[in-house]
């Protein structure tokens, strides 16, 4: 009942976005407006209240965690965060397809199998450091429904996944249909083909949460001091998410391409 | 003589001023010269307090902290008297150098490598940096806005961490601590104050 539900918000929301599609490719579009780095608010009084309850969770369980994990050494983290990363390329691959990348598909695709096998199941990143395939970033169902031009729709924040938007919330759902990890531990039939016992559910979560502890482990200063430096903490996350979102559906890694001069236009000073 | 040593003084100490600490006019050099100069003050020997006083004193010369100012504000600085305006650009000031040095004094003897500018519009040019990787933080690239309208005293506007403009972040806080008190940019007064004294 659930997946049926799932898919046909799914189907619905690309019939809606279709018209986005027709006539103009996502990243030319997206270029020339102003506001996909804004995003209206959906219930603010209410992102706000959940904002601080995952900002109290984070003070007392993920932060602690994370700098628990920050005393790993540093080559067993950096082993860990590379397997984590090479699963999650699969997700990657899925999207760079969808978005018509082809070049970015086969780069994702060559680095899993080069660092999956010679890497010793992604723990070392032979692919870039020996092949020449370097990281491109990631993808997810949320940047491809960007991509293809869909706005971000408004702006709130979930219970512990933090801030996202109607399209990235509607993306995170997408996710779990494209990304081959949750279909094979969660799927009973592909498990029956590989093996039940090894890919159980729980494996999923465990390497998602891997994921978001590592990523909070490289990022605990960079809290910190946001956190510090803020006079409204909660406009500032949702100013550098939205930026984020932008730039990562523009696949630009030029702040020339993602920063918009008008916005200082009219400002002179000297 | 004593005439003539003040005339000398006053020529050296005013008309001279920081000669030694005149930044080149070419923004990839500008900002080389800045990242040197931050490294020899963020040094782990010197005091949090040497480190902050040191560091304001080179934004004050090298960021042009009213441009910020009026970004910052967007669209709500036409609504500002001439005594609020006064007022904004003082607290501003303040404001911006405790976050700016509030930031940087979290690094300690950073290594930053200056790789390339590109000149966006006769106003702007881009330079990009990287902060490399340690044991405990990942690589991060910086890329810095810098005022080129005048060619001689190119000034920074903006700092852009993995393509993410703080300048654009602090515009947001202000905007929405002006909207949720239904426009009244005195509030924001307020909470800038309860930030400084902090």
């Amino acid at each position: 009942m659930l997946r049926r539900f799932i898919y046909i918000t799914t189907f619905a929301f690309l019939l809606q976005i279709g018209s986005a599609v027709a006539g103009s490719t996502g990243s030319e579009s997206l270029k020339k407006s102003g506001s996909q780095s804004s995003a209206p608010e959906c219930f603010e009084g209410v992102s706000r209240a959940i904002f601080s309850i995952n900002h109290a969770l984070d003070k007392v369980v993920f932060e602690p965690v994370a700098k628990g994990y920050r005393a790993i050494p540093h080559p067993i983290r950096k082993g860990t965060g590379n397997a984590v990363d090479n699963l999650r390329s699969l997700l990657t691959f899925s999207n760079n397809i969808l978005q018509g990348n082809f070049s970015g598909a086969a780069n994702t695709a060559g680095r899993f199998v080069i660092n999956t096998t010679v890497g010793i199941l992604g723990i070392f990143d032979p692919a870039d450091n020996f092949f020449g395939l370097e990281d491109r970033g990631k993808e997810d169902f949320g940047q491809t429904i960007g991509y293809w031009g869909a706005s971000s729709g408004c702006y709130f924040v979930l219970p512990i996944l933090g801030p996202t938007t109607i399209r990235d919330s509607i993306g995170l759902v997408g996710n779990v249909f494209l990304d081959p990890v949750y279909q094979i531990t969660h799927n009973t039939e592909v498990n029956a083909g590989i093996g039940n016992q090894s890919y159980s559910e729980h494996n999923y979560y465990y390497y998602r949460g891997t994921g978001a502890v590592d990523f909070r482990a490289k990022n605990i200063e960079s809290f910190d001091t946001l956190e510090e430096t803020s006079i409204d903490l909660y406009a500032s996350v949702k100013s550098l998410y939205l930026q984020n979102r932008n730039k990562k559906i523009m696949n630009s890694q030029s702040s020339i391409e993602t920063q918009d001069d008008s916005d200082w236009e009219e400002i002179d000073t000297n | 003589m004593k005439k003539n040593f003040f005339i000398i003084a006053f020529f050296v100490f005013f008309i001279f001023p920081n000669n030694s600490s005149a930044y080149s006019s070419d923004p990839k050099q500008f900002i080389t010269e800045i990242v040197n100069e931050a490294k020899k003050i963020l040094v782990n020997t010197n005091s949090k307090e040497f480190k902050t006083k040191k560091l304001s004193e080179m934004a004050m010369k090298t960021v042009d902290i009213i441009g910020v100012a009026k970004y910052t504000l967007g669209s709500h600085r036409k609504k500002l008297n001439d005594d609020q305006t006064q007022e904004y650009f003082f607290l501003f000031e303040k404001y911006f150098l405790k976050v700016f040095t509030e930031r940087l004094t979290d690094y300690s003897e950073p290594k930053i490598e200056v790789l390339s500018a590109e000149v966006t519009n006769p106003k702007y040019t881009i330079v990009k940096s990287l902060l490399l990787a340690t044991d405990k933080k990942p690589e991060v690239k910086i890329d810095w806005r810098v005022y080129t309208k005048n060619p001689n005293k190119p000034l920074i506007r903006d700092l852009i961490i993995e393509g993410l403009s703080l300048a654009r972040a602090e515009k947001e806080q202000f905007n929405s601590i002006i909207n949720s008190n239904n426009g009244d940019i005195t509030k924001l007064f307020v909470s800038l104050k309860e930030f400084i004294n902090k």
